[in-house]
């Protein structure tokens, strides 16, 4: 091992799968071997059966299918009305200087802590859900992107304007695509942390849901099912990260060319 | 093509510097980089700057092609005062500007499709100058995956694609290998006698100011000044192995004095 040495593509897979199975294997030892209370905590057998169990009788499929779409519908919203404004606030120097202190105030805001305010506003019902991950990740989405749209080259835009561009033109054919790499890298990046938000959520005041399987097998010492349902979670997260990293290296090969 | 650009032939002038002067405040200081400055530029010439670094000679560059505003003085193109950069004036930088995003050809089209040609018309004219700069077969590439100096003959046939009334460069071939740069300096010379253009090249090479030249203008060290304008009445087209005649040693020779009285007053030596 030498510092900053590549490994090859198949040492690089071989070994990251190593390492989970090296995690259940501590895990299966700590438990099946009795060296843990199972009231503390279920061996990975036991946490397998009852995933089974509440994926075929028990409709957790739907709880799954609940909060992906409350995750994805609150992110898809945040970045919408995100975007626009963190390419202008990057852009635009005067609309910066108005909004980025706000913003830097209000990212700090933690969104699960206006769980109470929302279900007073909006109810128990799917718009506050929507309204706890919207709160965190769309500040967050503004200032992330207004930097990346900032840090563009600034020769880059020199060239542009020598060669007759107008301010119109150096926004979206230098500003927009020099940060969108950074961009989508952003989105994937806050879309995990929404990950975390939608349980919060789910946790208080709901009838479905990953989170709200979690608290029901809180209640029922069930460390099995929580264990499942947090393995779950783990897993869409790895997937929707694979997904967004290829496809950001299928929009952008330029980016990594080098 | 073999004409000397001497004085035989009515030259008109094409852009005239008058009184330009800069100088930027950072932090409540004031550094004057450039002091008043007179220039006139004729329709073919190609008039080397050379100086020390430090000396101003990018900033009036910059401000002839928009980049900077002059704290004094005015500079217009073809009777029209310069207010900001634009496609008459096009530039080639020392840092490799190619959009990243976009391969050799659509790099090229960047100013035409910015001029609302049609696709058909501006490949047409992107071949043609990538042809020039012997890049046909890289049109699909992306600047990452083309050595220094083929990033900056793109950029070159770039800034020609836009047919500017004038090309501004601002030491292109710096970052390149010696040999590599020599290879430039013959290429944009062909270019330059082929395309008839006007070119304004910042340097801080010698041998590179007195080859391409028709014009040297020696600049003092900050705040800068054009302190002599010498003609370089070597004949065009020039070969390489000008560079081992008599009078290019002449030339070198003087100007390498010019440069050094002001690299040692700029390093506070005197």
């Amino acid at each position: 091992m030498r510092p900053l040495q590549p490994v090859s593509p198949s040492a690089k897979v071989a070994l990251g799968i190593s390492f989970f199975v090296l995690f259940f294997a501590v895990w299966a030892f700590a438990t099946l071997g009795g060296y843990v209370s199972k009231t503390f905590l279920a061996d990975p057998i036991t946490m397998v059966r009852s995933g089974y169990d509440l994926l075929v009788n028990q409709g957790f499929a739907y709880d799954i299918g609940m909060t992906v779409w409350r995750v994805l519908g609150g992110f898809f919203i945040a970045a919408i009305l995100a975007i626009p404004i963190g390419i202008l606030m990057g852009a635009y120097k005067p609309i910066e200087a108005l909004l980025e202190p706000f913003v830097s105030f209000a990212r700090y805001l933690p969104a699960s802590a206006f769980i109470p305010l929302l279900i007073l506003w909006a109810g128990i019902g799917e718009a506050q859900k929507l309204a706890v991950i919207f709160i965190g990740s769309f500040f967050q989405l503004i200032l992330m992107i207004a930097v990346s749209v900032g840090n563009t080259r600034r020769d880059l835009v020199e060239a542009a304007y020598t060669l007759g561009a107008k301010d119109s033109g150096v926004v979206t054919r230098v500003l927009l695509p020099s940060a969108s790499p950074e961009l989508a890298e952003t989105l994937r990046m806050v879309l995990g942390w929404a990950w975390t938000y939608v349980i919060v959520a789910e946790l208080i005041g709901a009838s479905n849901g990953i989170g709200h399987m979690i608290t029901d097998s809180q209640a029922l010492m069930a460390t099995d099912q929580i264990i499942f349902g947090i393995i779950v979670i783990g897993l869409i997260g790895l997937i929707t990260d694979i997904v967004f990293k290829t496809f950001n290296r299928w929009l952008f090969p330029w980016a990594r060319l080098s | 093509m073999a004409l000397p650009m001497g004085k035989t032939k009515l030259k008109m002038s094409i852009l005239q510097i008058s009184q330009v002067s800069k100088t930027f405040s950072t932090q409540g200081a004031v550094t004057q980089a450039l002091t008043a400055t007179d220039l006139t530029v004729n329709e073919n010439d190609f008039i080397t700057i050379l100086g020390p670094s430090g000396c101003g000679k990018s900033t009036l560059l910059r401000m002839v092609a928009g980049l900077d505003t002059p704290s004094s003085g005015e500079i217009k193109l073809e009777g029209v005062r310069v207010t900001g950069p634009g496609a008459d004036r096009g530039m080639v930088f020392q840092s490799y500007t190619l959009f990243p995003w976009l391969n050799v050809l659509e790099n090229v089209c960047f100013g035409l499709r910015e001029k609302g040609l049609p696709l058909t018309e501006q490949h047409e004219i992107a071949h043609k100058f990538l042809k020039q700069v012997g890049l046909q077969d890289f049109a699909k590439h992306f600047p990452k995956q083309l050595s220094g100096g083929m990033q900056q003959r793109t950029a070159l046939a770039r800034a020609l694609a836009n047919d500017p009334r004038i090309l501004l460069m601002d030491e292109p071939f710096g970052a390149l290998d010696h040999q590599t740069r020599e290879l430039m300096q013959e290429l944009l010379q062909d270019i330059w006698q082929s395309e008839r253009k006007t070119v304004l090249f910042v340097t801080h090479d010698i041998d590179e100011a007195i080859f391409m030249g028709n014009r040297v203008m020696v600049m003092s060290a900050r705040p800068g000044r054009i302190k002599c304008d010498l003609p370089i009445e070597l004949p065009y087209p020039r070969h390489y192995s000008v560079k081992t005649t008599p009078t290019f040693s002449e030339l070198k020779a003087r100007l390498t004095e010019e440069i050094r009285i002001e690299v040692r007053r700029a390093s506070g030596l005197e």
